[in-house]
């Protein structure tokens, strides 16, 4: 055997082993040339910013809405791998759609009960001793349509208001201290540059504990449709405290019960009345792959994979059923796991080939338990919108289709 | 000699906390605080000068609005904001400006600050308020003729006023 068809085969059997690990059909269609052995052919030059390659088609699903600019995008959670978000994936979600900003003239402005009111520029803001943190950012209208009947099919649809990046920039404490925050400020405003300026009120302890005034995502500059060139980072919190295009921070005694805490971001309960200041996201998983859409191609060894998530620290375990519910066994979680952020669990699994339900839940530091779908709405009724952290089930097929549970 | 120095070693990071400025930043001038802070509370606090009726709010809200909302603001591709008042979890519940919304100085605030969805602030503060005082009339919360301005609505009681309620998670507890 020549060298060359031996690394020919290496070749197609690590695409074909990289087909079947993804849980998912492989995409059949070799790029044209692939049947060729490109291994001797002299390859492109360097360049100045990276492209990925072009035979690589995931991409985020915008939403279907008349406006594109109130709408929302969601992340392939199901195909993206660890536990960092690629900053171009992120999820959207806007209220008046992506204001054109520059560094230049931009500035951050800082008031209300402070000693003394104070603007920053980025580079201001870049000298304060800066931070990084690795934390998920989750809407929380994120798996929305769970409460309702129709459950989503897949993971994109379902959880894709959901990513996780590392995130660098200025604590928001040192900006309080350096303007020096008054005894009688409580909450702090966060208002955005964008057209409808989106604001939300925030607890100062919040603010004084790890909120981040961030300007960096995953090594770069945030991204435009993520706050470029400032947003804040809430770890742990709804996504929509997350003020992007951060322009300025009052600080108040009272908060300010505007549209996005009264109209939208409420919690509506059975009795007819909302829960208003509803900013925790708790515990929650998935199950990316085998999941909705996806097919297991043969009996035997498949791994279960998944994310887990917690608003109130680390994720402590991850528990899996393959026989729909009856019994429930550890994942494995990878290391590290970090507060607040993306933790990503596997699971060995010898499928028997017959249909069957597999689903997750997620534990966290606190030693809340994910509950079930049915339990969440016992409780808060079918109308709440937000919040959802449900168990989500997926029924896999004798045939190897893996499909969602209408409820 | 050394009693001194032990002060100074035991005052020096208080000393250090007290100073804590590192000098990042400038003051900023009241000019840029005005023009940026124009945040509305819901006593109707930094509501400005201006008013308008529900008659002169139609003509606003047919031009500018209604193509959005419907014809008489009862939704369309976008939210209604009328009606719907005691439907609250009730089965066929509707939340409005009307039925859902607490006070009254945010509806002029949120329509000032960002619609028309297309064109933002660009309604002048008199026709805010007269597009507010027609969505109010709409939702049998105004009379048609009454003037609407800051004094004016920040009086108005919205029916959902008390509607609101803290958030109480945890509240579903372990299934296993
Ligand atoms: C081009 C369509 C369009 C027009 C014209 C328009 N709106 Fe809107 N309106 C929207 C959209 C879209 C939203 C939701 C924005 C979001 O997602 O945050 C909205 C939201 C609102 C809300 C909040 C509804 C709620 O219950 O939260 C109010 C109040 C409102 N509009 C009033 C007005 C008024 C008054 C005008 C005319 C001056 C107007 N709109 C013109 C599209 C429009």
């Amino acid at each position: 055997m020549s060298s060359d068809s031996s690394r020919r085969r290496w070749l197609k059997y690590s695409a074909a082993v990289g087909g079947l690990l993804t849980g998912c059909t492989p995409n059949t269609n070799q790029p044209p040339g692939q049947e060729e052995d490109v291994v001797n052919l002299l390859g492109r030059v360097v360049s100045k910013y990276g492209e990925r390659s072009p035979d690589q088609k995931i991409t985020r699903l915008p939403g279907t809405n008349k406006h594109l600019e109130a709408s929302s995008s969601l992340t392939p959670l199901a195909q993206t791998m660890g536990i960092i978000t690629p900053s171009a994936l992120h999820f959207e979600r806007h209220h008046a759609g992506i204001p054109t900003l520059q560094e230049a003239g931009y500035e951050l402005l800082l008031h209300g009960l402070v000693a003394e009111p104070l603007t920053f520029t980025l580079n201001d803001l870049r000298s304060f001793p800066s931070a990084s943190q690795i934390n998920f950012v989750e809407c929380s209208g994120n798996s929305g349509r769970e409460w309702s009947a129709k459950v989503s099919a897949d993971v994109q649809t379902g959880f894709g208001l959901a990513s996780c990046s590392e995130w660098t920039g200025v604590k928001l404490s040192s900006l309080l201290q350096e303007a020096g925050l008054k005894p009688a400020g409580k909450w702090v405003i966060a208002e955005g540059a964008d057209a409808c300026r989106m604001h939300r009120s925030i607890p100062i302890d919040k603010a004084l504990k790890d909120i981040l005034v961030a300007y960096g995502q995953n090594g770069e500059a945030l991204r435009p449709e993520q706050g470029y060139p400032l947003r804040l980072i809430v770890p742990g919190w709804e996504g929509n405290v997350c003020v992007k295009w951060l322009r300025q921070l009052k600080v108040t005694a009272e908060p300010l019960a505007s549209r996005e805490e009264t109209s939208k971001y409420t919690d509506m309960m059975p009795n007819g009345k909302a829960r208003q200041y509803t900013f925790d996201m708790e515990a929650k998983s998935v199950i990316t792959a085998p999941s909705g859409g996806q097919r297991i191609l043969k009996r035997g060894y498949v791994e279960i994979t998944g994310l887990a998530w917690t608003g109130k620290g680390r994720i402590d375990a991850v528990e899996i059923t393959t026989d729909s519910g009856k019994s429930w066994q550890r994942a494995k979680l990878q290391e590290p796991r970090l507060a607040n952020a993306f933790t990503r669990f596997r699971f060995d699994w010898m499928w028997d080939g017959l249909a069957t339900q597999i689903a997750s839940r997620a534990v966290d530091e606190t030693g809340y338990v994910q509950p079930s779908r049915d339990s969440l709405l016992a409780v808060r009724g079918a109308n709440s919108h937000y919040h959802f952290n449900g168990i989500k089930v997926w029924q896999v097929g004798a045939e190897g289709s893996v499909t969602h549970v209408e409820a | 000699m050394w009693k001194h120095s032990l002060l100074i070693l035991i005052l020096l990071p208080m000393l250090m906390q007290a100073q804590r400025r590192l000098e990042i930043g400038h003051r900023a001038a009241e000019k840029v605080i005005a023009q940026q802070d124009k945040f509305i509370t819901p006593e109707g606090k930094g509501l400005p000068a201006g008013k308008g009726t529900a008659i002169e709010g139609k003509l606003v809200f047919e031009r500018r609005c209604s193509r959005c909302h419907g014809q008489k603001a009862e939704g369309a591709d976008d939210a209604a904001l009328a009606g719907g008042i005691g439907s609250l979890g009730k089965p066929k519940e509707l939340r409005t400006v009307g039925s859902y919304w607490p006070h009254a100085p945010g509806i002029w605030d949120y329509v000032n600050r960002a619609m028309p969805f297309k064109d933002p602030g660009s309604l002048a503060p008199d026709q805010v308020y007269a597009v507010v005082a027609y969505i109010l009339n709409l939702n049998g919360l105004w009379d048609e003729t009454a003037e609407l301005n800051a004094a004016e609505l920040s009086k108005i009681q919205m029916p959902n006023k008390n509607g609101f309620i803290k958030d109480a998670r945890p509240d579903v507890n372990r299934n296993r």
